[in-house]
């Protein structure tokens, strides 16, 4: 995941939910983007620094894009920020870690979810009984319980494309490269060789569960 | 031993025989510890061909470019290139069989996606043309006048229509 090249397009979660079957209207889905929007600190009359100030959002998981900005802020409405408040503001594609050590098989107590031997964690739909152990076990709440089907769902890393030598869908519908998807255990693969000697991130490190997925240009505000 | 003692074993012994059977019966074959050992690969793996699968909608761009050469031509070298054809004309399933033809995604909220102005200096999205949705030709489709394959070109398929900012 390249930070700086993500522009907030949504295109894809777009193709993500249309390749997965993954229901356009309820309010899940297997990827999404989130906008990170850090506003400048300032001074108040006394001379107290008031720190800027972050917001989160991902309107739909940016099914759409981001075409407002207006910042969704839940219960507290929409924000909208000052341009010239602005210091920084970015995009963060998020999706299944397909964690080297995922915590969220380990608490499947039917063994309904695993690791295949290529390190991709996927649900067998016919074995999950429907407990939510996953879904909460999960650090980065990727997973979700399927609308109609009543069982955990989160991202298989495209496996049906994958296995056919393809890209998954998300990486073949970015239109600026800022996602890339390759084989961690090729050394000569171009993915491979960005993250061995380029400076990359990955998410919520002190978990133990060594995230799959790589940041470039992460920034200290990305949960 | 008394028959008082033997019973409730007895009892707990078919209880347990009963549970194995009915075990064997609804547990598939491939059930088991998988390659990534006990903690991580315990799984049916037939799952995993299951999920191999699942149908392929995004066919990408290199299929469409077989059958669609010129307008593969068309689009390469603009600012457009890097879009993938399904982006805007939907995925492909099974065409040209099933569907015989795509329907192109021509709305406004498509171009929003990238062109909608988002005062983000130091974003990407900074150094792409950004306009407002509430002011710039409301009531037009972009495609009126922009040409989507080379937005450097104005449409040749459309007059400029007459609307009013």
């Amino acid at each position: 995941m390249d930070i700086h090249k993500c522009v907030g397009c949504g295109l894809c979660v777009k193709a993500c939910k249309i390749e997965n079957d993954v229901d356009w209207d309820a309010n899940v889905t297997r990827t999404w983007v989130e906008r990170y929007v850090v506003t400048k600190g300032s001074r108040d009359k006394d001379g107290n620094i008031k720190p800027g100030e972050t917001l989160i959002d991902s309107p739909k998981g940016a099914r759409d894009g981001f075409t407002s900005q207006k910042i969704d802020q839940a219960h507290m409405g929409l924000k909208e920020v000052n341009p010239d408040e602005i210091a920084k503001a970015f995009f963060v594609p998020k999706l299944c870690n397909h964690c080297e050590n995922p915590p969220c098989v380990q608490v499947c107590p039917v063994g309904a979810t695993y690791q295949t031997e290529d390190g991709v964690v996927l649900v067998d739909r016919t074995w999950c009984i429907g407990c939510g152990y996953c879904v909460m076990g999960c650090p980065y709440g990727v997973r979700y319980f399927h609308p109609t089907l009543h069982v955990a769902e989160k991202c298989t890393l495209c496996y049906h494309r994958l296995s056919q030598g393809m890209k998954t869908a998300c990486v073949d519908a970015c239109p600026f490269g800022a996602r890339r998807v390759g084989n961690i255990r090729d050394p000569e693969d171009p993915v491979t060789k960005i993250i061995t000697s380029e400076q990359v991130n990955v998410l919520k490190e002190e978990f133990g569960t060594k995230p799959q997925v790589f940041y470039l240009g992460s920034s200290m505000e990305v949960k | 031993m008394k028959n008082h003692v033997w019973k409730p074993l007895y009892i707990v012994l078919a209880i347990v025989g009963s549970i194995l059977i009915i075990r064997t019966v609804l547990v598939p074959n491939d059930f088991g510890m998988h390659e990534r050992g006990y903690m991580y690969g315990w799984h049916r793996k037939s799952n995993e061909a299951d999920w191999k699968k699942v149908p392929v909608k995004y066919k990408t761009a290199k299929v469409c470019r077989e059958c669609h050469k010129d307008k593969y031509d068309d689009i390469k070298d603009s600012p457009h290139g890097s879009i993938s054809c399904e982006n805007c004309h939907g995925p492909n399933y099974n065409h040209p069989q099933d569907p015989v033809g795509l329907k192109i995604d021509t709305s406004r909220a498509l171009c929003l996606r990238c062109h909608s102005l988002l005062p983000y200096k130091n974003s990407a999205r900074a150094k792409i043309p950004g306009i407002n949705p509430d002011k710039h030709y409301t009531q037009a489709e972009c495609v009126m006048c922009h040409y989507p394959h080379d937005p450097t070109r104005s449409n040749p398929k459309h007059r400029r229509p007459e609307v009013k900012s």
